[in-house]
């Protein structure tokens, strides 16, 4: 593989960036409409409102929510959501005894089209690292407390598999219809690092 | 175990509201980097999976060369994946960024506010 150096006075890489964009636009290799449609895609048409309809539905519908956790792909296909990193979708199922968080400890993986691009924290080498090695201390700090006789399971994601985690429906929430309850599910909450709270 | 106990950002550097949750991205550069290689791999021009790759030695590399975490930009791991993959593929040399990204740097201060095509008549215009 080619290495790409670096020194002090090497071009930045936002100026790299922009160079090999136009290196790229001048052969006719990319389409700037495409990678404008694309970049709006992701920024504010998928993501994690993606997931919480998922989660909103699986709680609402006993049916659905057995679809999800067999093949939580195709259940996911249910309501139009896939695409790149969509793949092989495995959902995770938190009750009060088990809490699921999910990591991925080689780089980045994360399944955009429930979720959206990760957050930075997850693409940290902080959270990466220490997630494994001490989980309840890592959701500890970023504000989720679990009582010490949960067993905490941490799933790394790989090329072949992303994960969601499927929160646990908060009490007083039976009143709500999917609508509102999709409201209530955050992003955290579908990676593991946060629950969903009645509002 | 505290090494690397650096504190755990949970929501973006002044992240505007957005119906989607939060900015992806924390700089245009970064956004523009991920809409070209998505649209490459659109393009067939190579798989994801042979991007990722790529993304998972970049990422490797630099952790194995900066053990505390500190500094680590995801994007410029992102960069310097693609940048090899398309050196190895044959489609943009690696000499040829670099000759580039000089050119795009000695551009004037203020380039980017006069427009693409700057010269005088930008300043005749009345």
């Amino acid at each position: 593989m080619t290495a790409v150096p670096r020194t002090n006075d090497y071009p930045d890489v936002a100026l790299r960036a922009e160079a090999l964009e136009s290196l790229l636009l001048e052969r006719g290799l990319i389409d700037p409409n495409v990678v404008d449609g694309l970049i709006s895609r992701y920024e504010n048409d998928v993501g994690p409102m993606n997931g919480a309809r998922v989660i909103a539905k699986a709680w609402t519908d006993a049916d659905y929510r057995q679809r999800l956790l067999e093949d939580g792909t195709a259940a996911i296909g249910e309501l139009g959501y896939s695409g790149p990193q969509g793949e092989h979708i495995e959902v995770l199922e938190n009750s009060d005894r088990v809490h699921n968080v999910v990591v991925c400890t080689l780089c980045s993986c994360y399944p955009w089209p429930v979720l959206g691009l990760p957050p930075s924290w997850y693409k940290d080498p902080a959270y990466r690292a220490r997630i494994v090695r001490e989980p309840r201390q890592v959701l500890a700090d970023m504000g989720l407390d679990l009582d010490d006789d949960v067993e905490i399971r941490v799933w790394d994601s790989s090329s072949e598999v992303r994960y969601l985690v499927l929160p646990e429906r908060p009490d007083g929430t039976s009143d709500l219809s999917e609508e509102e309850l999709a409201a209530l599910v955050t992003r955290d909450a579908m990676v593991g690092v946060g629950r969903v709270t009645a509002p | 175990m505290s090494e690397l106990s650096v504190d755990l950002p949970i929501t973006g550097p002044t992240a505007p509201p957005r119906s989607n949750g939060e900015m992806v991205f924390d700089a245009p550069w970064e956004s523009r980097l991920f809409g070209v290689t998505m649209a490459l791999v659109e393009a067939e021009r190579f798989s994801w999976s042979e991007f990722q790759q790529r993304l998972i030695a970049s990422v490797g590399r630099w952790e194995a060369d900066h053990p505390d975490g500190e500094g680590y930009r995801y994007y410029e791991r992102w960069a310097e994946a693609l940048e090899s993959l398309l050196a190895d593929l044959g489609i943009v040399a690696i000499e040829t960024t670099d000759a580039r990204a000089l050119a795009l740097a000695a551009r004037p201060a203020g380039h980017d506010h006069l427009g693409d095509e700057p010269g005088p008549a930008a300043h005749d215009v009345p």
